[in-house]
């Protein structure tokens, strides 16, 4: 009750702090730059389209307060939960509001230290590597069913800290996470070597041997769904793992670890320690004794990440990184659909998606239909509460991503695309931001060129197959391609000629365990998902004996 | 279908007035939906659905193990704690080793020599006859009901005439766990009539069989006479155990003892001939009969100390008692046991034959009962000879510290499985079947799925790959 009724009093207090009136006098940078703005357009008699008129009710009322308690906030070390080292703790924050959810124990070096020798003793001299693969799929079994259970305070713990629509969370991600540790547990007692045919008289067979202690930081754009594509393959192999979640997302992966120590998981074997990359994230990549890396986040973090395990102990390092993806519609597209699936592609997530497809290559002879189908669709989606039925798009993450997002969008105006949807933030509180479609940019705007990481569509225009194929493949990244197209023909030219992990054709963001996912270029390095990401968590051991009167060779 | 997953949905009232507004109702997660074409599809159809009833269904043996180890039990003549131990549990661990794959059959794509790109499909083979045997009714159900369903198959399933009960009762807990009606058909019936007609129907794509060598040979000719459907045959076996000089003797015999009177002897792959080294070999047998004296033969429900059953029906239990006549007849000496025992039923008491010759019948032909046939040899040549001198292929066991010698026999055996320095050591990711007219095909082990699955290729042509 009475956290109840401080919520709700902090919210007060913080809505009349935030409230200004419409538009801006001297809210911050962006409100500025905007009103500046608009004075040279209307000065230059010019018609103030980037004006949105979406209604903003959805945003502006009082928050929905979510169904579920923050009950695990320290670190989570050797199966218990305890404080950081230093003592210190940091917030996690609303994006609905930028009010403060809980505050959370800051792992720093010395917590890593502590994680990684739990996690180094349980691997070395505890249970788990030394159980049978089938008792190890028992308990991911069980957790499975354990994240079931509880699926409804997950996704709602999850929406709370990420702004993500509880529809996407308790409909999609949370149904994943679970999918994706059954296709897990499914594997641990299939991993199979090979015996080989060598020249010479010797029995020579392969053993796949879990790498020991795994080290993994994950992201805060799906931190549910990261968790499991990290977890799942690590403990299906038999490994240890030092989990460091992102800053601005702790909470979902300490609830489910809890889970997963409540399915059987033997202490140590799971750690996880919330904290900064700077802080935390460099000293897990630093560390000695961790086998194996796996990051997903930028390409700038990924390459410090790279760095540091070459100058520790060269521990082997998988990258899941950024990406500008294309998403081609060709001429026989069926508009509707095609600008549906691109809309979708995009905005997804409140754009925040390393797959996101942020470059939407329109073939010329449906170039303008499209782009008035795309603007039409942009302001139908609903902006709002993530907690509240029928909203499509929460708020960004945080002020930084909130800020950078919106010098994007300027940076576009700027370079000289046309907005053709899309204002400025939605209300005044928290971090929405209304859907953008830019149309006829160019390949060298920076809008075209870098990952914005929000609701940001760039429509280009292209003429012929080649043309588009050289365009797409002119950037540094290679994370994912969407083709809408009917032909054959085209369908199997572009998928070949893209140099991206994953092409989507006729569809996007299908991403079920099974398939592998990661990037070319500087999108990454290595696979998640499907069979191919176990050998990001094995050794392969080629055990070999003389042969001696073989009856065959 | 829809309709049935939109009724998961559960409204809380609590949450709608708090809130004061719409309230969101947070769904009973029964599957998941995937955003695509910009509509929620479900993702879970398909592989993973089917893994995860698979995976009920192991759960829900395993929650009426006791029921089903005692009705397996008394059908088939079996211990039941041994019974829920190793028949139910390795029922249930390979529905669950196949429900964990379902979603791993993989097709591949391919490296075409010309402007093509072709991939292959695994598709499920169709309609599976799976004719089951006796002697481990709950364990052979599991191991090929599994792999058929995994792949997407449909069944009709024959359990043995002697023991249909158990095959009966697990179709219930199919149908429990969600296991759609028509893709698991039980179908209880004698062999020349019902289990000939699975053979030779033109509208069954393929049969699973494990049973005799004899009726193995029908079951192919009906094939060859019908459509052709491609056939899995695991047969009998007259499995070798050599027992070498350097082996740990208080091992090797308890080897010896298990591998042929587990289950009554009633295993395709009990080890009927035991060959012991020379030099070791009165040492071995004077053990042997040591060990022997305290084993129990009994009624298996009431002494929790007996260590064999019946055999499982009167008919049987004549045959096997024929076998040890004719061994008696043909001169070998009877070392220990070679009568029946206890006041009524079909019980045997452990048998040993010594003075074995390699051509007499109970050398030569499967018993399937407690009968031992002991024999020496000197060199492992000898005894690679003499283990491979039989029409039989299935197991084989050898017992040393010799890492070459081990090697060497593993590797010149012409067996389906191989076990050095233990015996009856199977589990769902093992591949297990035998050669020769011990059959061929495998259950347990991926290789399972092989034989329920077809190969399609897809070829397509390429234009303007910029790589091949």
């Amino acid at each position: 009750m009475a956290a109840t009724a401080s919520r709700a009093s902090s919210s007060l207090l913080s809505r009349c702090l935030l409230t200004r009136p419409f538009p801006a006098s001297s809210t911050g940078a962006s409100g500025l730059r905007r009103a500046d703005k608009a004075q040279e357009l209307w000065a230059a008699g010019a018609p103030p389209r980037w004006f949105s008129t979406v209604p903003a009710t959805a945003v502006t009322d009082e928050p929905i307060k979510p169904p579920v308690e923050v009950k695990y906030t320290q670190l989570l070390i050797n199966g218990n939960f305890v404080d950081a080292a230093s003592g210190k703790t940091f917030p996690t924050v609303d994006p609905r509001t930028g009010e403060v959810i809980a505050r959370v124990a800051e792992g720093d070096a010395e917590d890593i230290d502590r994680a990684v020798a739990a996690a180094r003793r349980a691997f070395d001299e505890g249970p788990w590597p030394r159980m049978t693969a089938y008792e190890r799929c028992r308990v991911l079994l069980r957790f499975a069913d354990l994240i079931e259970r509880h699926a409804g305070e997950i996704a709602a713990l999850e929406t709370w800290d990420g702004g993500k629509p509880l529809a996407q969370t308790a409909r999609g991600e949370v149904p994943m996470v679970a999918r994706c540790m059954r296709y897990y547990a499914g594997w641990a007692d299939k991993i199979h070597g090979l015996v080989v045919p060598a020249d010479g008289a010797h029995h020579a067979q392969v053993l796949r041997e879990p790498v020991g202690v795994a080290g993994q930081i994950i992201p805060w754009n799906f931190p549910l769904l990261m968790f499991a594509w990290k977890v799942g393959p690590a403990l299906a192999c038999g490994n240890a793992v030092v989990l460091k979640t992102a800053e601005q997302t702790p909470l979902s992966a300490l609830y489910v670890a809890n889970l997963l120590h409540e399915a059987g998981l033997p202490e140590g074997v799971l750690n996880v320690v919330s904290g900064f990359g700077p802080t935390a994230g460099a000293a897990l990549c630093s560390h000695m004794d961790v086998d194996k890396l796996a990051f997903t986040g930028s390409t700038g973090t990924g390459k410090i990440i790279l760095e540091l395990a070459a100058r520790s102990n060269l521990k082997p390092v998988t990258l899941e990184l950024g990406g500008k993806s294309p998403f081609i519609v060709m001429d026989d597209a069926d508009v509707d659909r095609a600008v549906e699936l691109a809309h979708h592609a995009v905005f997804f997530n409140q754009g925040q998606c390393c797959c996101a497809g942020s470059r939407t290559f329109v073939h010329e002879r449906v170039y303008d239909e499209f782009v008035e189908k795309s603007k039409a669709r942009a302001l139908k989606r609903v902006v709002g509460d993530p907690f509240r039925e029928g909203v499509e798009q929460g708020p960004q993450i945080d002020g930084e991503q909130f800020k950078k997002i919106l010098r994007y969008v300027q940076s576009g105006v700027d370079g000289g695309a046309t907005l053709v949807a899309g204002g400025d933030r939605a209300g005044n509180r928290g971090y929405y931001i209304q859907p953008k479609v830019f149309a006829d940019a160019q390949d060298g705007m920076k809008i075209a060129q870098e990952e914005i990481f929000g609701p940001v569509q760039t429509i280009l225009k292209f003429s012929g197959v080649e043309e588009v194929i050289r365009r797409a493949n002119a950037t540094r990244y290679g994370l994912a391609a969407g083709v809408f197209t009917g032909s054959l023909d085209a369908a199997s030219t572009l998928s070949r000629a893209l140099r991206v992990g994953t092409v989507w054709v006729n569809c996007y963001d299908v991403l079920d365990a099974a398939i592998p996912f990661g990037g070319y270029k500087m999108s990454g390095v290595g696979r998640e998902k499907g069979a191919y990401s176990l050998r990001n968590y094995l050794q392969a051991k080629a055990v070999v004996t003389p042969l001696r009167d073989a009856a065959w060779l | 279908m829809a309709s049935e997953r939109d009724s998961g949905s559960k409204e809380r009232p609590e949450e709608e007035q708090q809130q004061g507004g719409v309230a969101f109702e947070t769904p009973e997660i029964k599957f998941t939906k995937l955003f695509i074409d910009g509509r929620f599809v479900d993702a879970v159809s398909g592989r993973s659905e089917r893994g995860r009833i698979i995976t009920r269904f192991a759960d829900l043996v395993e929650q009426h193990a006791d029921e089903l180890a005692a009705l397996e039990s008394l059908d088939a003549g079996k211990q039941p704690a041994v019974t829920k131990a190793l028949d139910i549990a390795a029922a249930a661990g390979s529905l669950r080793y196949f429900a964990g794959a379902a979603d791993k059959i993989h097709g591949e794509t391919l490296k075409m020599r010309g402007p093509f790109q072709g991939y292959t499909l695994r598709e499920p083979i169709g309609v599976a006859g799976l004719i089951i045997p006796w002697n481990f009714p709950s364990t052979m159900f599991g191991i090929k009901v599994a792999p058929a369903l995994a792949a997407g198959c449909t069944m009709v399933v024959k359990p043995a005439e002697q023991t249909p009960l158990s095959a009966l009762y697990l179709a219930h807990l199919a149908k429990e766990a969600g296991i759609p009606d028509g893709v698991i058909n039980v179908v209880p019936g004698f062999g020349p009539t019902a289990g000939a007609a699975i053979a030779s129907h033109m509208q069954v794509d393929m049969v699973s069989f494990t049973g005799s060598t004899e009726v193995g040979r029908l079951i192919m000719e009906a094939s060859a006479r019908s459509n052709l459907k491609p056939v899995s045959l695991e047969l009998g076996g007259k499995s070798p155990l050599i027992i070498f000089q350097d082996a740990d003797l208080d091992m090797a015999v308890e080897l010896a003892i298990t591998a042929n009177l587990f289950n009554k002897g009633e295993a395709c792959v009990a080890a009927s001939r035991v060959y012991v080294q020379e030099s070791i070999y009165d040492r071995f047998e004077k053990k042997l009969t040591e060990s022997l004296k305290s084993w129990i033969v009994g009624e298996p429900f009431s002494d929790p100390l007996v260590r064999q059953g019946p055999q499982v029906d009167k008919n049987h239990y004549e045959r096997v008692l024929s076998y040890i006549e004719r061994g008696k007849r043909e001169g070998a000496t009877i070392l220990t046991g070679g009568k029946p025992c206890c006041q009524k039923g079909y019980y045997i008491q452990p048998t040993v034959f010594t003075g074995v010759k390699e051509d007499m019948v109970i050398a030569k032909e499967e018993i399937f009962g407690p009968v031992m046939c002991l024999m020496k040899f000197k060199t492992v040549e000898e005894a690679i000879e003499r283990a491979n001198d039989t029409t039989y292929g299935l197991g084989a066991g050898v017992v040393t510290k010799d890492m070459d010698v081990a090697n060497r026999v593993v590797r010149s055996v012409r067996a389906g499985v191989v076990w050095v320095n233990c015996y009856f050591a199977l589990c769902s990711d093992c591949p297990f079947g035998g050669r020769k007219m011990s059959g061929f095909g495998k259950d347990e082990g991926m290789h399972a799925l092989d034989k329920f699955l077809a190969v399609k290729s897809v070829v397509s042509p390429l234009r303007g790959s910029p790589w091949m």
